[in-house]
């Protein structure tokens, strides 16, 4: 793997190998020196050109447990509030010596241009683009499953017949996109559940079943529910007449949670809003993944980090 | 280049089983003994050692799993590897005598790196290292306490270990 920029151009077997090397990373958070010397004198740059607290922290985090040198730089406090073009950005970054650059931008399709664009000779790794994909979050969905669905023989397996709802603001959400493919690769079936207004133009076209009614999909027993955050920061026309009513139509409260199966996993990619789209019972229920979500998310990212850094055959 | 057979089935027996009985004598006897494979092989022949171990003097052999990947000196060199899990016994290693058993010792890096693995996992009291075939060419300072069989070899030559778990035939051949 040379860069990650969007979870369509992963294989099965690509995807399986992710999480199998983010199998063996999750070990290491369990030992007494919580470091591994993998990545030691190699350069990640975190470049975050949009707010994120837990992205960027597990980003961090990732790059540190593998020994990695770690340079934080996000917009606000850097020259990009003076108008520094990403090229600039990019030359900048290859001239300190950088060798991973892993990016967040509200543009989609930028970390793709960096990767292309011979700006700068780094692994670029996508943590998440405009409106279009964030892997990472859904490799760490995928591996989140996998470990509740196959417990301690998760190695080597995929999610295949898997049933996977995904509910929410489909048309904005990066999460949603990178997931609707990963997961389909890996044998599940999605479904998206959404208000009219908030499913993508073209969705046809995409590998997933779609609904506008959760009380139905609720009823047809899912394995997984994932909950997808309202974006107030995108919602720039009315998609709805009122958060309540959103919220009464699409918002997994009490009732519909416990007409949910036992088994089924309530996931969410947070930052939550408690109340709108998922209740506070609903996000602390024991079937809720949400911070086993946070956890998984670092050693993803050092299985990620691993992936693109090592091997010098490229 | 055609392979020759140099170690079968009975070979590969015997060796481990003197193995074990040096490895007890050593130790003078199984307390605090950790058998420590680093996979893939070195982890099946690390549970054969400890099975042999358990029928001489029950009770004994403590077996796990060490993977070095991540702290291999060529990973920005080489192909990607992908890690094998590392098993610890429940009891850890601080203070136990660790055995360190794999397949071929020839370069040493394997174990230079199994030893800094060792060391971010605890402190044991003695770190020794048994393995079967010993094909010479060391690049570090680093010996065998425990071989099954020298093999002068040339570096142009490769030694290939095959076992039954994951061959399907116990063999150990020079290419």
């Amino acid at each position: 793997m040379i860069h990650l920029l969007s979870t369509k151009d992963l294989s099965r077997d690509e995807a399986v190998q992710i999480l199998d090397v983010a199998e063996d990373m999750a070990d290491v958070a369990t030992r007494e020196v919580k470091k591994l010397p993998a990545l030691r004198g190699k350069t990640v740059v975190n470049l975050f050109f949009e707010d994120s607290t837990r992205t960027r922290i597990s980003f961090e985090a990732a790059a540190k447990r593998l020994s990695a040198d770690v340079i934080s730089v996000s917009a606000k406090g850097s020259s990009v509030s003076k108008g520094e073009s990403l090229k600039d950005t990019a030359q900048t970054l290859a001239a300190i010596g950088a060798d991973a650059v892993v990016i967040r931008h509200s543009s989609s399709g930028a970390p793709r241009v960096l990767a292309n664009s011979g700006w700068i000779d780094a692994a670029v790794v996508n943590a998440g683009d405009g409106t279009h994909e964030h892997p990472t979050q859904a490799l760490l969905d995928a591996f989140t499953m996998r470990k509740r669905i196959h417990g301690a023989a998760s190695r080597g397996k995929d999610l295949d017949g898997i049933a996977v709802t995904i509910v929410g603001d489909v048309l904005h959400s990066r999460v949603a996109r990178s997931n609707a493919w990963l997961l389909t690769t890996l044998g599940a079936t999605v479904t998206f559940v959404a208000p009219a207004t908030l499913l993508p133009v073209g969705i046809g076209e995409w590998p997933v079943e779609t609904s506008y009614d959760l009380d139905e999909a609720i009823d047809a027993g899912p394995d997984v529910i994932m909950m997808l955050r309202i974006q107030s920061e995108r919602m720039h026309a009315a998609f709805f007449p009122t958060a309540r009513e959103y919220s009464r139509e699409w918002g997994l409260d009490d009732e519909r949670l416990s007409r949910l199966p036992a088994a089924s996993l309530v996931m969410h990619p947070g930052p939550m809003n408690r109340g709108l789209e998922i209740s506070a019972n609903a996000a602390d229920s024991p079937r809720s993944t949400v911070l086993e979500q946070v956890a998984n998310g670092v050693s993803i990212r050092m299985a990620v980090l691993y992936l693109v850094l090592s091997g010098g055959a490229k | 280049m055609t392979a020759r057979s140099v170690m079968q089935q009975a070979d590969i027996t015997r060796a481990l089983t003197r193995i074990s009985h040096e490895i007890l004598e050593s130790n003078r006897g199984a307390s605090d003994l950790v058998l420590l494979g680093i996979p893939t092989r070195g982890v099946i022949l690390a549970r054969r050692i400890a099975a042999i171990l358990d029928s001489i003097e029950p009770g004994s052999g403590t077996v796990g799993a060490l993977d070095v990947t991540m702290y291999r000196d060529d990973l920005s060199r080489n192909l990607v590897r992908t890690p094998a899990p590392t098993e610890i016994p429940a009891g850890g290693l601080d203070g136990k005598t660790v055995v360190l058993v794999d397949d071929v010792l020839y370069s040493g890096r394997t174990i230079r790196s199994a030893l800094d693995a060792i060391n971010d996992i605890g402190r044991p009291r003695i770190v020794r290292l048994a393995t079967l075939v010993d094909r010479g060419h060391r690049e570090l300072p680093i010996r065998a306490d425990f071989v099954g069989k020298n093999l002068p070899t040339s570096t142009s030559e490769r030694i290939n270990v095959r076992l039954l778990e994951t061959d399907g035939v116990d063999e150990v051949a020079i290419a």
